[in-house]
């Protein structure tokens, strides 16, 4: 009885009308349906573009491709041996400038991260990484190309360095921050001098993501096409003096995607092919090495 | 200290010396060695930032002082005559970027939404990491597939159809080319796509779950709490990684320059017409300019792209840094 009357008793608000959580329910239900369209936008384009790639370049993917030098022009022959080579040779010399200096600068930001100095420095490696890489080919192309009137190997692989610095940097320093500063205090309270700490402690702790972040940081500028073109031009040749011109996957890409002759441009998108290989290869192997699969899930 | 090590004496004191000097040499100059060999190299990465400031500015001075400011609102690019401005480049920057970011912005901040709020958490991972892949593929690719499959279709098919349904618009007007402003803008949706999405995900994660329970405990829908808590909260971060994805498009160059045709138009609305950007210009032109005013000419084009991103990362930064510091948002593809 008593369970009764209190259920006969009015609500202390008022109770929404069926029209107005109908309402409710629609608006939820289209979300739900606009931003489902939106998450599959990204998947539809990337299997499409990559599925289409495939399909067109399929025909030259053989180990000729890989090793000879491009055929003449219109002719049915021919590979990108010396595309791959210089991609190879151009990423190698980067890394001799990218690595060195991006990572100890990233150090710098993390070992003195309390002085101004540091946080002034942090902001412009910040702005450098969303500067164009285009900017870093200009560069170059006044400083280098332009007073020796060439284009040379030397400048391409400068300027794919100092694109990679503030990569490398930005990654080195988000890694080396998420070591806990107990285990640093701990190894500096037992007398441990600070370069010890930072040598055998704390970098081999988070050697992983270091090497993640390069290995990322070299992906990024494998594919970097307008600076390249600035700098190393094309070739037609295997590689043979830091002081020529040298070819690389991306910059033959755009030189055969301009051409007039079916071949080279199926022979673009084989190179495509080859470059997303080695780009998604090396992201998807870094992540998978480094259990990045499972962080990225909030 | 060494000396000190060979007057003493007896064995003892000696071994003694010997001892603080090695606990010099490890404790000391291994510090020392650290300080000021990374500040050497922080300092060499400074020069390289200031080096490239100054090659740029020295660089373009001929047509800084020739045109001054009119360089920004001059209509021709004339290597024949000497005369140069890149009044239609800044337009065809401005229309393609801000073409990209109307349509990737609401697309992107739509699927983040899903991704974090909606979906299971068995598709979140693989969503997510479809979009981060997507931000690696390599701007040539994009130009390779615009260029020799979204071209053609747009002359032939999307063009006429646009034109026909929505040609009213003064935006879809004139003959049908395929390659310009359509295109670039089209492309850049697709390239700064994944940046819009991985930003709004890293700073809509950063909500704190307290606030989305006690709104769906009050009885709320999610697409409430998505409005109500999710959105007010990271809005400063999403609006920060759009305006990043801005930059990107503002720079971005293989992509546009192989799809926009690269022909002076003069500026009109429609977006069938063909055009260039502060960046196609300089990848379509350099190999010509050796000397003189083409030459300053377009290492200005570049000052003025590098000023514009400037700028405008300046801003993006400053919004994201707002949210916490959290040192990874934007980290992760920019």
């Amino acid at each position: 009885m008593n369970i009764a009357a209190r259920q006969a008793k009015p609500l202390p608000f008022a109770q929404p009308s069926a029209l107005h959580t109908q309402r409710r329910r629609v608006v939820n239900g289209l979300a739900i349906g606009l931003t489902t369209l939106g998450a599959l936008f990204p998947v539809v384009i990337l299997v499409y573009v990559l599925g289409y790639i495939l399909a067109q370049g399929r025909q030259f993917l053989n180990l000729a491709f890989f090793t000879e030098l491009p055929g003449a022009f219109g002719s049915s022959g021919g590979g990108i041996g010396e595309a791959i080579q210089g991609s190879l040779i151009l990423v190698g010399l980067a890394s001799l400038v990218g690595i060195p200096l991006g990572l100890f600068t990233g150090i710098f930001l993390v070992e003195y991260h309390h002085t101004w100095f540091a946080t002034a420095v942090r902001f412009i490696v910040d702005v450098l990484v969303g500067i164009p890489t285009i900017i870093f080919g200009v560069f170059i192309w006044a400083l280098v190309v332009i007073p020796q009137h060439s284009f040379s190997a030397l400048a391409g692989s400068l300027s794919l360095g100092i694109i990679m610095i503030p990569i490398i940097t930005r990654a080195a320093e988000e890694v080396l921050r998420l070591v806990p500063e107990q285990l640093r205090e701990a190894a500096l309270a037992l007398g441990i001098p600070q370069w010890r700490v930072l040598l055998q402690i704390i970098l081999p702790s988070v050697s992983g993501g270091i090497v993640t972040g390069i290995v990322l940081a070299m992906a990024r500028i494998a594919g970097e096409t307008a600076p390249l073109l600035m700098t190393a031009s094309v070739s037609p040749f295997f590689f043979h003096d830091l002081n020529s011109p040298i070819d690389a996957l991306p910059t033959r890409i755009y030189y055969y995607t301009n051409s007039s002759y079916q071949v080279q441009i199926n022979q673009a998108y084989a190179g495509a092919f080859v470059l997303i290989a080695l780009v998604v290869l090396a992201s998807v192997l870094v992540r998978w090495a480094t259990g990045g699969f499972r962080r990225q899930a909030r | 200290m060494i000396e000190e090590a060979r007057s003493v004496a007896t064995p003892r004191r000696r071994a003694l010396a010997l001892q603080r000097i090695r606990a010099f040499a490890n404790y000391k100059a291994g510090d020392f060695l650290l300080r000021w060999g990374t500040i050497v190299i922080v300092l060499i990465v400074l020069a390289i930032a200031v080096g490239m400031i100054w090659t740029l500015v020295s660089g373009s001075w001929i047509t800084i002082r020739q045109f001054g400011f009119q360089f920004l609102t001059n209509q021709a690019f004339d290597p024949v005559h000497d005369i140069f401005g890149v009044g239609p480049a800044i337009f065809g920057t401005l229309v393609t970027s801000g073409f990209a970011i109307l349509f990737a912005a609401p697309i992107g901040v739509g699927a983040a939404i899903f991704v974090n709020e909606y979906c299971p958490i068995q598709v979140r991972i693989p969503l997510a990491f479809i979009s981060d892949l997507l931000a690696t593929i390599p701007s040539i690719v994009w130009g390779l597939w615009g260029f020799l499959v979204m071209v053609p279709w747009l002359q032939l098919t999307g063009e006429p159809w646009l034109s026909k349904h929505f040609g009213f618009l003064p935006f879809f007007q004139g003959t049908y080319q395929g390659v310009g402003l359509l295109a670039a803008g089209l492309v850049l949706v697709v390239m700064i796509l994944p940046l819009v999405v991985a930003i709004s995900r890293e700073v809509m994660a950063i909500v704190p779950n307290e606030q989305r329970e006690a709104l769906l405990a009050l009885g709320s829908t999610r697409w409430e709490v998505i409005r109500n808590v999710v959105v007010p909260f990271a809005r400063n971060g999403i609006t920060g990684g759009i305006i990043l994805a801005l930059g990107r498009a503002l720079g971005e160059t293989m992509a546009v320059t192989l799809v926009i045709g690269n022909e002076a138009t003069h500026p009109s609305a429609s977006l069938f017409s063909t055009g260039y950007t502060l960046s196609s210009v300089i990848a379509n032109q350099f190999g010509e300019a050796q000397r003189g005013a083409f030459l300053s000419a377009l290492i200005e084009a570049g000052l003025i792209i590098f000023l514009i991103t400037l700028i405008v990362n300046i801003a993006a930064r400053l919004l994201v840094a707002q949210l916490g510091k959290q040192g990874s948002v934007g980290g992760l593809v920019a």
